[in-house]
């Protein structure tokens, strides 16, 4: 399958601090891609990058084989919700879904009508009256209905309640399988991401920290525990991630390309959740950390 | 919804996959004689839709039972129940209870706490399994 995102040295720079650089990136077709960091790690600005509302100060971007806004047929191609779903406040439901129907060539009418009946919404209400959670059900309709290829979702959820949230969520995901849709949404909330996204992009400080289909990041990364040891002398093949250490044990993040077979090494899978958090935990350090004790 | 003979859920704090915990559940329900031969398991967009989890996920889930042969897919329709599991297995369910109930009680006599066995259990069953793979 082509790829949804692909970039190559990809930097955006405000001033003089780089919000996003090095990013080489490529993403497959047919995944629901969850973007992580912390705030101002470069999410926005790379999911902004892909909708084409930024221009890159260096390297370049393609979304589906394409250059980001380059016309009509690429617009009608991807679909953005931007952060805080926005909507026109002053516009009713109704209205929305027509100028959905304006603006987008593949407009899908008869989803969206559905859509906003099953959730019961009231098309003649206007949008600022609605809840958050309504809100962002609305514009996941737009999203949706403008039937694209792939959607971009920045921060959908973060400001819903956990019940609404759900809901999001299981729209998002039910028209994922039903329109075979490819999905890149960034989240800070690593419950979120484990249930809904089969493929991960950390984002720390600027830089992709790590990126891949979760289910071989989870396989490749161990934790291990054992009698203390520098971890420059582990086999080749083995990066270590983290690494902390007291008088007599050490315990490790490693990323490895095989089973660990080292008998001394007490060896444990890592959840979703502990790996981004060893990925956030390393900052922006490069090469292996030195040995040192941490009490 | 109609979700058919079983409905799945998913136990975030578990630290299983969620694709493996669909997995244990199916096989589980077929252990039990919950499901049962021609059963028809819940179509992926109505698991998505219940559990807010990622199609892929399912999909995942239903191929490794088909490869298990536990069930099989019939495109257009869905995916059903071909095996039980409450079978062959079951009858030895109760002579291994009854040695691993003496090797426990051996384990006591010598002094081992609860966490001691279980360590001693999960390390003799990791160790055991990575020399399978091996």
């Amino acid at each position: 399958m082509s790829a949804v995102i692909r970039a190559r040295d990809l930097g955006k720079r405000y001033g003089r601090r780089w919000a996003l650089s090095d990013c080489t990136l490529d993403v497959p077709a047919g995944h629901v891609v969850g973007l992580v960091g912390p705030n101002g790690a470069g999410k926005t600005t790379l999911l902004n990058l892909a909708a084409g509302q930024l221009t890159p100060t260096t390297g370049d971007i393609e979304v589906l084989g394409g250059r980001p806004a380059s016309g009509a047929g690429q617009l009608a191609r991807v679909g953005f919700v931007a952060q805080d779903t926005p909507t026109y406040a002053g516009f009713t439901v109704a209205e929305h879904l027509r100028l959905g129907a304006r603006l987008n060539p593949r407009w899908d009418d008869a989803l969206a009508r559905d859509r906003i009946a099953r959730l019961g919404l009231d098309p003649g209400a206007r949008a600022g009256k609605l809840s958050g959670g309504q809100r962002a059900q609305l514009a996941l309709t737009l999203g949706i209905a403008k039937r694209p290829e792939l959607l971009i979702l920045d921060e959908p959820v973060a400001a819903l309640d956990p019940l609404a949230r759900r809901e999001f969520l299981q729209g998002l995901l039910e028209a994922t399988a039903e329109h075979g849709l490819s999905v890149v949404l960034s989240s800070h909330l690593l419950s979120d991401v484990e249930r809904a996204c089969d493929y991960l992009i950390v984002l720390v400080d600027s830089r992709v920290r790590v990126a891949g289909e979760v289910d071989d990041l989870l396989a490749a990364h161990h934790r291990l525990t054992g009698p203390r040891r520098d971890p420059a002398r582990l086999p080749s093949g083995q990066d270590v991630v983290t690494a902390s250490h007291t008088d007599r044990q050490s315990t490790l993040v490693v990323r490895a390309d095989g089973p660990i077979h080292d008998p001394a090494w007490t060896v444990a899978r890592l959840t979703l959740e502990d790996l981004v958090l060893a990925y956030l935990d390393s900052g922006g350090q490069t090469g292996r950390p030195a040995l040192e004790v941490l009490r | 919804m109609d979700l058919g003979m079983i409905e799945f859920h998913l136990d975030a704090g578990s630290g299983v996959s969620p694709y493996q915990q669909i997995v244990r559940q199916v096989r589980q329900a077929c252990r039990l004689g919950m499901l049962r031969e021609g059963d028809q398991l819940p179509t992926v967009k109505e698991v998505v839709a219940h559990l807010a989890i990622n199609p892929n996920t399912v999909l995942k889930a239903y191929r490794e039972l088909e490869r298990d042969g536990i069930v099989s897919p019939r495109p257009g329709v869905g995916t059903f129940v071909t095996a039980t599991l409450a079978d062959g297995s079951l009858a030895a369910h109760e002579p291994l209870r009854r040695e691993l109930r003496g090797w426990l009680d051996r384990a006591r006599r010598a002094g081992l706490d609860d966490e001691s066995i279980e360590a001693l259990f999960r390390t003799t069953f990791r160790s055991a399994a990575a020399e399978d793979v091996a």
